[in-house]
């Protein structure tokens, strides 16, 4: 190709354009969708570690829909996304609205809300290990010293106390995120809705009902979407805290996966249990974001 | 040799191994003379193995393969991580041929890519000569289609860990030996305010004594055909033991990981646990007044013997495996073999009191079981131990069930009364037929 040819069709806006994207296309391709699509592909096959699998089509889906543990793990992880997330939400839209408020020291206190969601989270699942520890609780410490109980509380060696345990943990880190994306999304609110609707006569609450909600809804939906995401493949936390014990209360699809293909060794196995979250994600999704995208709702309408 | 004159070889050179650096010269000539091998010229070694438990054992172990290096010229960097994370490590190696030349790890590993492992069936025949032969455990772990695929290291004994003022306080005199007697105990212990505790969590180590449990009333996983047959009377005769059992433990053992045992009986919290001998050696080493106290409080015991009649102890089984991807077959050989000679073995096992049982018969003598009067329980634990995957064949089924917790979560639905011993023992069977096909 002569220089006078090349320098054409580089003037070529769709040639230029499709050229600057091959080095972003390639590291996408290479580190997600490889990744990605080769997880997938592993779940139809029967790899274990250290031999190769041959594909085996549904089989493992249909034997992991067979095993109550699996089963388990599916409702674990529902429940701690429902509750974590539901409550996330409230926690964070209140903590957002506080925020928003006139505050003394308010950067401090808005960098100190930050806190949980910085620290890393295998570093806060070890502080909570001791909060909830059997024989070292600093909370059943406290209990007992103030009198409260006689008996030190098994936060983790519960079925039930260990789910809402690991939930109340996985709200401390995650309510941060939702605070303060919200309270992103409350600055951006002009101040003139709220000085039309009280002259209104509107009181605080139908403010925030006709006024705050609606008008955060673009960014609830994609802030709550995250969350979301988060928690249903929350990891860490689970395997710092309890590994899935006791009775396997706490263990989670992601945490089951890795339980079966690492240290189990059904690569296959493991591979299925993870690729079976993707519809679950996906619709979480869909319903965030056509559940709460309503534009007729957002402009203070009804939707038909 | 003879039997006689090598016990007083063994003899004489442990005492000297004890004292000085004199002792390694007279083994390594006789050990030319039957072991040949010319490592690679300018090879360099890199070895994974899993982090120490007790700190004697990295200081020993770095020690013997700083002179490794000065007499064979040959470089070995170690890397150190977490026990559990050393499995992935070493299947990832396996699957895409490359990483560390030798890497130590855990139970059976090596068979579940035989394949890519170097045979080191002349290796472990010297060895096994040398030494006095290997323990039954390590051919089952290590010996495939009548290859060695591994080189045995030993096991992580495991024993009961108690406090003798306690058991005394419980009317009991020693330890017992049966099950009928040990339940006892642990009623009187808890009666008297001193709980004992097992763990009930998902503990990769310590799950280890629900293991014993079961084997010990004669229940089993697998029968020697691989098939199921976790749900029989003997194993409802461990779950009822185990739910009669559960009241007396300290409350929160369902949550209990692997450090939680070790925490709570230092801590004065439990006065009998099954642990390896990492307890007793930190409160030996500890510079707190009152953890020196305990130390000379705490006893160790084996397991009680059950209906089988015979120890039914499991424990933590180490191999040493040589990749088939090395570039140095011959330099990992032979710093397996100078790792395993008495002159590095003998100390090492010093340093860290024994926490790794040897696998070869020869190291019985080692003065470390006798210098101490509480090491000696920990003495036999490759010897008496049982298998992974017992009474089956080892592989990825049986690697499979354990890492899925199978038989722990049996054991604690029963002892914690969430589930019956029947239903418990049905859901392990139908848990464990998922991967032992039927």
């Amino acid at each position: 190709m002569s220089a006078g040819a090349l320098r054409r069709a580089l003037d070529n806006r769709h040639l230029l354009g499709a050229l600057f994207l091959i080095p972003a296309a390639a590291f996408l391709l290479l580190f997600l969708t490889y990744p990605l699509g080769l997880g997938v592909y592993l779940g139809f096959t029967d790899a274990k570690i250290g031999r190769a699998g041959a594909w085996i089509g549904l089989e493992n889906f249909i034997s992991i829909w067979d095993d109550e543990i699996v089963r388990l793990a599916l409702f674990n992880t529902f429940f701690y996304t429902l509750v974590a997330s539901v409550i996330k939400f409230a926690l964070g839209l209140w903590l957002a609205l506080l925020l928003n408020q006139r505050l003394p020291l308010k950067s401090v206190v808005r960098a100190v809300v930050l806190l949980p969601f910085i620290v890393p989270t295998a570093l806060s699942a070890i502080a909570f290990w001791w909060i909830y520890d059997s024989q070292f609780s600093i909370v059943s410490w406290a209990l007992m010293k103030l009198g409260v109980i006689d008996q030190y509380i098994e936060f983790l060696g519960e079925p039930w106390h260990a789910r809402l345990a690991t939930i109340a943990a996985n709200i401390w880190r995650g309510v941060p995120f939702v605070a303060i994306c919200l309270l992103a999304g409350l600055q951006t609110i002009s101040p003139s809705y709220y000085e039309a609707a009280s002259l209104d006569g509107a009181s605080g609450w139908q403010q925030l009902r006709h006024v705050t909600l609606p008008l955060l809804a673009p960014i609830t939906a994609v802030v709550m979407t995250f969350s979301v995401l988060f928690t249903f493949t929350d990891f860490q936390l689970i395997y710092v805290l309890t590994r899935g014990g006791p009775l396997n209360a706490t263990h989670l699809m992601a945490t089951l996966s890795f339980q079966r293909a690492i240290p189990g060794g059904y690569l296959g196995e493991g591979a299925a249990i993870a690729t079976a979250m993707v519809p679950f994600l996906l619709g979480a999704i869909m319903f965030s974001y056509f559940g709460l995208q309503r534009r007729a709702w957002q402009q203070g309408g009804v939707d038909r | 040799m003879s039997a006689n004159r090598r016990r007083e070889v063994l003899k004489a050179s442990a005492t000297l191994a004890t004292g000085a650096v004199v002792g390694p010269l007279i083994w390594v000539k006789q050990a030319a003379a039957q072991w040949r091998s010319e490592p690679e010229k300018g090879a360099k070694l890199r070895v994974l193995r899993w982090k120490r438990f007790v700190q004697g054992d990295e200081d020993q172990y770095m020690a013997n393969v700083k002179k490794f290096t000065e007499m064979f010229g040959i470089e070995v960097r170690v890397d150190h991580e977490g026990w559990e994370d050393v499995r992935p490590k070493a299947a990832v190696a396996a699957n895409t041929g490359a990483g560390p030349d030798i890497i130590l790890s855990t139970n059976d590993d090596a068979d579940l890519y035989p394949d890519k492992l170097v045979d080191v069936t002349d290796l472990c025949d010297y060895l096994g000569q040398k030494y006095g032969g290997w323990y039954p455990v390590c051919g089952q772990y290590l010996k495939h289609k009548g290859h060695w695929i591994g080189v045995p290291l030993g096991c992580a004994g495991n024993a009961i860990v108690y406090r003798e003022s306690h058991v005394r306080a419980a009317g009991f005199s020693g330890f017992p030996k049966d099950l009928a007697g040990f339940m006892k105990l642990m009623k009187a212990l808890k009666e008297h305010g001193t709980p004992p505790g097992f763990a009930l969590g998902h503990a990769s180590g310590d799950q280890a004594w629900s293991h014993w449990l079961v084997w010990a009333h004669g229940g089993k996983l697998v029968n020697e055909k691989n098939q199921v047959v976790i749900d029989s009377p003997e194993t409802l005769k461990a779950l009822e033991f185990a739910r009669d059992l559960y009241p007396t433990f300290v409350p929160g053992t369902l949550s209990w990981l692997d450090p939680s045992n070790n925490k709570a009986f230092l801590d004065g919290q439990i006065s009998a646990t099954a642990n390896g001998i990492s307890i007793y050696y930190a409160a030996k080493n500890s510079t707190d007044p009152r953890l020196k106290e305990m130390a000379a409080d705490i006893q160790h015991a084996n397991f009680p013997v059950g209906p089988v009649g015979r120890p039914t102890e499991f424990n933590i089984f180490f191999n040493q495996m040589i990749y088939k991807h090395t570039k140095y077959p011959n330099a990992s050989k032979e710093f397996l073999r100078f790792m395993m000679e008495e002159e590095q073995f003998s100390p090492w096992m010093q340093a860290s009191i024994g926490y790794v049982c040897h696998p070869l018969k020869a190291y019985e003598a080692n003065p470390i079981w006798t210098v101490d009067p509480k090491h000696t329980p920990y003495r036999d634990a490759t010897k008496v131990m049982l298998p992974v995957g017992y009474a089956g064949e080892m592989g990825s089924a049986s690697a499979a069930c354990i890492a899925d917790f199978i038989i722990l979560d049996m054991v604690a639905e029963a002892a914690s009364g969430s589930k019956t011993p029947k239903e418990a023992a049905e859901r392990a069977r139908k848990r464990a037929e998922r991967y032992y096909k039927v």
